[in-house]
This record gives C-alpha cells, structure tokens and sequence, in this order.
C-alpha cells in the first residue's frame, strides 16, 4: 500500500491539533477523533496516524489497530465523490450486484479503488436503511433510489458536469 | 421555539397543555370540525423520504405560504417515518388528514392552490387502493395501516421530532417526571417492567426487567447505561426510524434507566451511516438539557444524569454488546467472552445497562400505562409489539409495527400487498445475518421469540426480507455468509476460519462443482461453528445455511447434481440458449455477441449459441426482436 508521504505537505495540522484540544482530555475519544481528523484530510494517510498517536501518547500500532478495524477509516486518498453501492440484503435481491456491475464498468474501476482523475471512489457500504427505495447508490450525501444499471451513467455523468464547472470557475 | 426550564411536575404539565392546544387540529374529527380553516401540514422527513427529495417539498412549501401571506393559517412540520416508504415523499395534511404520495417539488402550487385555498382534494397525488379500486383519501383507509398496533413508533408521523414541547404534548417526559416527584422506589419501576413481560427487541429475547434487576443489584464506583443503536443487520431500518421520528423516547427511557441502577452518565452508541439520525440526537440532547430532562438535579430532585452520543465507524460485529462497550470506550470493537455480562463488569470494567433502542421506545409508555395493559398484547410469552422492516420482493416496502403473534401470512398478504409483480412466494428471511428462511409452508406461524427458534430462524432485530422463485436461496446463503465472512473480527478461529470454509464450499456448489458429501460437511461445519464460537456473530452465522438446507435442500441438489440454478441466478450454471420455434434467423445476436458464439445461417433457423464459448454476458438477449433468447 502507498502510504505517500511526499503528498501530505498540504495536510492542515494546525486544524488537526484543534481536533485534538478538542477531544483529548477524554481518553475514549480515539475513535471521534480519527472521524473528525478524516473529515478534515479525507483520509488518514501513516503520517496523520503517527501524528496522533504522538500528541495523544498512544502507540501508533493502537491508532493503526483502530483505523483498520473499522471499515469507514481509509488509509488511501479519495476521490472527490465517493460512490457507495448498498449492498444490505434489500438492495441486493433487488439487483444491487447489477447495479454495481455498471458502475464498475462506467468508472471502469473495481470497489475500494479510485479512478485516474481522483474524482471518483467506488465502495460497496452496508445497509444504509432506505430499503424501501431499493436498490440504493450514495453518492458523498446525495442518496439514489429504485434504480436500474441504465440510471448510472447519467448520475456520474452530473457529478462530472459540477466539477467541470467549478474547475472553469477557479 | 421556546424552551422553558422546567423545575417541577407542574412546569411540565403546563408546557404540555400548551403545546397540545396548539397541536390539536391534528386530532380533530374532520366530520365534526369541518369549519377550522387551519392547516398542519406533516412532511415525512425520515431517511426513505429525505432520500427521494422532501426536503426540498417542505422548503418550496414552506416558501409558497410565505408568497401567498398564508403564514397563519397553515403550518408546515417535519416528522418521522409514517412507514409506507415505497410511496415518499409523503405528506400528510391536517385536520382532514389527508394522505398524500409521491409529492414532488413541483405539486406544492397544486396542493396550496386546491386543497388550502379551495378545499379540493388533490386526486392524483392520493393512494389507489388495490382491493377497493379506487383513490381514498386517509391513512385509516389503505390496508397497509389496518392491521398494525403503533406502540413504539406511536410519535413517528405525528410530532415533529425536532421540538421537544411536542413530544411533551404527547405525554412525553410525564413517566419521569412522575418518578422524580413521587420519588417512585426502583424496586416498584423494575418490577413493573418485569411485569409487563418486555423482552430486548435486539435479537436476544432476554426480559428486560430482568436485566435491569441485575444492573441495579451490581455495586460499582461508577455505572453506565448504554443504548444500541448499532443497527447492523442488512435490510433493517426499525431503530433508525425511531430514532430519527420519536429521539426524547429513548433519552426519556435512558433517564429513568440511570434512575433505576443508579447511573449518571448514558451513551448511545449510533451507526455513523445514520446522518440524520445522529442529528435529531444531538438536538434532542441538546434541548433535553436546555428544559432540565439532562444535567445536575433534574427536575429539581437529587438525580443528575447526562447523554453522550458515540458514533460508529462501520463494524457489524459492534452490535454484539460486548464489542460495543470497547467501541464506545475508542477501541478495536473486539467481543470478549461472557460471562462477566456487561450488567457486572461493562464499560471502564463497570456495571453496564445495556438495551436496545426500540426496548427503550417501550418503557415510558408501559410506564404511563401500566404492566397490565402492555402485557394484555401479544402472546403468552413474548409480550407487545414488534417493528419489522419489510423489504425484498413485496408489495409494500418499509416499516410496520404489529402485535406479536401476527402470522406472516397477515403481515405478507395483508399489510404487505403480497409479492411484487403477481410472483410465487418463496421464502421469508428474518434475523440477518444471524436469523433464517422461511418457506412458504410455514407462512402462517405465529411470530413470537419461540415460535421462530423453533422454526430455525430468529426474531433479530427486526429485519423481514421477502423473496419470491426469482431468488436462489443457496445465492442467499452465500451473500449472508460473505457478509458474516466480512464482518467476522478475526479474533477467533472457528468464526473468522470457519465462515471462509462454509463460504468456499458454497460458492464450489453454485458454480456447479459441488459432490453430495460437501452438504454432510457443511451441516457438521455448522455446528461446529456454532458450537465453538466467542461471540454472537459467529455463533449465529451458519443459520442463514442450516436453515434453506432443511427447507429448500431441493435447490443445493439441482445444483450439484443436475447442475442447475432453478431459480436462474448462478451465473456459472446458466444457460442462455434460443428457442427452435421462435427464432427468426435474422442473425442479429450473432452480431452484437462479443465472443463470436452465435452462430447459423441467414433466414434458416434456428441461430444456435455455443456454451463452451459463450461468456454469459446477455448482450444478445434484449436485442432479439422476437423474444427468443432466454436464460435457462
């Protein structure tokens, strides 16, 4: 796994201090810790984690622990949207393996991976609890129902529109 | 909105007349009430809704009032789930409570224009009702609704979960407010919920009262109570319903929880998937403590206690309530081996309380209304109601509550509208991961806690997946197993070494590779697992295998030895061929197939497709213009 530390100059340490001030004085605080830090870099690269487990004074071999226990910490960069594919039992009798199928083919990448241009992160999630509108993609926070494969490429298709226009913009 | 401190029963009492005074039109008889020209209206607001836009129903709503100055005669409100998520956006108007589906942004001028300013009914946004042919106008008239009994989601799609005076309206916080100034013995609040025969609604079964007993019997410098709201299982969205329509009833429980064990501090231990869930908490907690419920001296008595929310980070296995007590203290969520139970040795090495989030949505009313009435429903043994979410291949997806003993064939049939598409019934999976199948022969089991152990399968938390003969039951098996497979934290053997084995054969099976022997190995694989495992995970997790081995065994033979998918799902066992007698010879499946295994001659059929190089793919089947391609 490329943990590239040469790409974290642009890391924020200063906010990630701030997270810390925050919540140390509260020793089960790890975990939100490691949520807010995530929010902030958009993942936790080695050098975010030694970072931690330094200000903290905790071994890094117990903040590693936690970050890969738990499915929602990534060690990889993301790309700006992540695709989740609900994979909970509704959406899959409903055909959410199809679905994923199609979007594997459109990203032309496979779940956990991210494509050439960091715009997009393929990940199957477990049951985000809208059964009723299965099968389900998220897209960041934007939720996608009752859908059919012919649906994707139309969906990714507007998040690439959006960020072609902001990159005009900047 | 105004929040007032409140010090005092009374203080309550008043808060609660004067909210409910302006509540009212909600309950009003519109036959009796006709000449109110005020409007509530109620805009579903939970997870299924706000994922199909009713936000933005409510803000175009809320902006076309503000237009046409008719601030004071209607008001719009977000709630909870009404549970009939297959039909969002949802939107209910009072006092006439009409019911109305699939509003999209661009109904709002309609619904203002003819219901609140003419009094017309929107016709086409009402429910057609399948068994009476024609479009009715309140939820009392759609069968969905007839046959359930709302106890724990009584508040959903009633009060706006984001204000606390409603839910003080709806009798809200009384149940502790009795308790503090009465200063009601716990011994008499345990015994009452002994009494009323609740049982954990997270799978377990365990009496509540009970456990409560234990908790508050242990002695420690500190003790916790928890609540789980780790809603795991695939397919299951009961406790998030209820969180995000109906919060201050599990803060309410968890108060007088502390009460009764003696603790003063509570966590509620919530999904991270869950945004607006964990969001209704945080404003639940915040205004809890902002009137008093939360903090030193509540009520001005001598009890003080206080709520932290601890969010997940995506593991299956923290549901399990020893994992979830590491988890909640930051750590790897690890089970560890019980006995000590969590009610002796939980969080920080302290007596722990730990229940369920639809358990907790129990006690304020049995409370309220007493043991007797709560345990008047339901069956000899497993008492009151139950929330299912049901799913799958039915009619009528989302969320139901009904008395337990309810047969399936009611909640199937009656409730759920029957199987999607006029399809065969085939099975019923309750439990997750951890629960079983059910088969058709069976559908008019009384579901209770023994019933369905008796059966092979489990209550879980909750979750009722329904499939019909398009669904491969050995495929369910294996997508159950690949989850638990997933999931399994790998701290001990048999669950993280033996789900993978159980997985392995599985797939061998459905890719047609299978001998009969490898079905005497599973089951004893099973057992094995089941029998020497840490936690609940693995102990549960051949189920979903033992249970469609003993009902559907039929399908793991056609499988192995016929070489067959009946159900035509495992890709490596299907056939797509092309009918003799329909076949055309237009040839235009030869030319879209990539792998060149179609063959024949033009205008002389039948086309013939070669299975040794056919790659499965179905590109050839929708572009057949007869209709002569078929999966086999």
């Amino acid at each position: 796994m490329d943990h590239s530390i040469e790409n974290n100059n642009s890391i924020n340490y200063q906010k990630i201090d701030q997270i810390i001030d925050k919540y140390k004085s509260d020793d089960s605080m790890l975990i939100r810790i490691l949520q807010k830090t995530q929010q902030e870099v958009g993942y936790l690269p080695m050098k975010v984690q030694s970072y931690i487990s330094e200000r903290l004074n905790i071994p890094i071999s117990t903040v590693n622990g936690v970050v890969t226990f738990y499915s929602l910490f990534s060690q990889d960069e993301q790309g700006k949207y992540t695709v989740g594919v609900c994979m909970g039992t509704a959406c899959y009798v409903k055909g959410a393996q199809e679905v994923l199928d199609a979007i594997k083919k459109e990203l032309q990448i496979d779940v956990g991976e991210t494509t050439m241009d960091k715009l997009f992160t393929l990940k199957t999630s477990r049951c985000i609890g809208a059964c009723g509108l299965a099968p389900v993609i998220t897209v960041n926070d934007d939720v996608y129902g009752r859908l059919t494969p012919a649906d994707i490429p139309s969906i990714l298709y507007k998040y690439i529109k959006t960020h072609k226009k902001t990159e005009i913009q900047l | 909105m105004e929040l007032f401190q409140v010090k005092s029963f009374e203080d309550l009492q008043k808060v609660k007349e004067n909210t409910y005074d302006k509540m009212k039109i909600r309950f009003m008889d519109r036959n009796v009430d006709k000449e109110i020209e005020k409007y509530h209206i109620l805009v579903c607001s939970g997870t299924g809704c706000t994922s199909s836009k009713s936000n933005l129903v409510r803000e175009n709503l809320e902006k076309e009032i503000r237009k046409r100055k008719l601030g004071d005669k209607v008001k719009v409100f977000k709630t909870g789930c009404f549970g009939f998520c297959k039909l969002g956006p949802i939107l209910m108007i009072h006092p006439d409570r009409t019911f109305y589906i699939h509003v999209e942004p661009e109904h709002v001028d309609e619904i203002i224009s003819n219901h609140i300013q003419n009094g017309q009914v929107v016709e086409k946004l009402l429910y057609k009702s399948p068994s009476l042919n024609k479009f009715v106008q309140t939820m009392e008239e759609i069968d969905f609704f007839n046959h359930q009994m709302r106890i724990a989601l009584k508040n959903c799609g009633v009060i706006n979960p984001e204000d606390i005076n409603e839910y003080i309206a709806m009798e809200g916080y009384l149940a502790l407010a009795e308790i503090l100034t009465n200063n009601t013995s716990k011994k008499e609040i345990i015994e009452n919920i002994k009494k009323s025969g609740l049982r954990g609604r997270g799978g377990g079964g365990f009496l509540t009262g009970h456990k409560w007993e234990y908790a508050a019997g242990y002695e420690g410098e500190k003790k916790f109570v928890l609540c789980n709201a780790d809603e795991g299982d695939p397919g299951a969205f009961m406790d998030r319903s209820i969180l995000e329509g109906d919060p201050h009833s599990i803060i309410e429980a968890m108060i007088i929880a502390g009460y009764c064990i003696d603790a003063h501090q509570g966590y509620i231990y919530v999904r991270a998937e869950y945004p607006i869930a964990v969001q209704r908490l945080e404003i639940a907690i915040d205004q809890a403590r902002k009137m008093g419920f939360l903090g030193k001296n509540i009520l001005g008595s001598s009890f003080s206690f206080d709520l932290d929310i601890r969010l997940g980070a995506g593991a299956f296995v923290c549901g399990e309530e020893t994992a979830l007590i590491q988890s909640v203290m930051g750590l790897r969520g690890e089970p560890r081996p019980r006995p000590p139970f969590p009610a002796e040795v939980g969080l920080w090495e302290m007596p722990t309380l730990n229940n369920n989030v639809e358990t907790y949505a129990n006690i304020p009313i049995i409370l309220r209304k007493g043991a007797e009435w709560y345990s008047s429903i339901g069956t000899e043994k497993s008492k009151g109601t139950k929330v299912f979410a049901l799913a799958g291949q039915i009619e009528n997806t989302g969320l139901i509550e009904v008395p337990m003993g309810t047969t399936l064939r009611t909640i199937i049939y009656e409730i759920g509208g029957g199987i999607h598409d006029n399809k065969e019934f085939k099975a019923a999976q309750t439990g997750g991961p951890s629960g079983g199948c059910i088969p058709a022969e069976l559908l008019d089991t009384k579901i209770d806690f023994e019933s369905l152990t008796e059966i092979g399968s489990m209550m879980g938390s909750g979750g009722l997946i329904i499939m019909d003969e398009s669904d491969c039951m050995l495929d369910i098996a294996r997508f159950y197993l690949e989850f638990a497979q997933d999931e399994s934290c790998g701290k001990c053997v048999p669950c993280s070494i033996g789900t993978k084995r159980l997985l392995e054969i599985l797939e061998k099976i459905s890719k047609g590779k299978g001998e009969m022997k490898d079905l005497e190995l599973l089951e004893d694989l099973c057992y094995s697992i089941k029998d020497s495992s840490l936690c609940g995970l693995g102990q549960t997790a051949p189920n979903p295998i033992l249970s469609t081995l003993k009902y559907f065994k039929d399908e793991y033979i056609a499988h192995i030895k016929e070489k067959r998918c009946p159900a035509g799902v495992c890709n490596e066992l299907l056939r797509i061929v092309i009918s003799d007698d329909k076949c055309i010879a237009c040839g235009i499946c030869a030319r879209v197939c990539p792998v060149n295994a179609i063959t024949g001659e033009h205008k002389k059929p039948p086309y013939r497709i070669h299975q040794d190089v056919c790659i499965k793919c179905g590109a050839c089947i929708p572009k057949c213009p007869v209709d002569a391609i078929y999966k086999a």
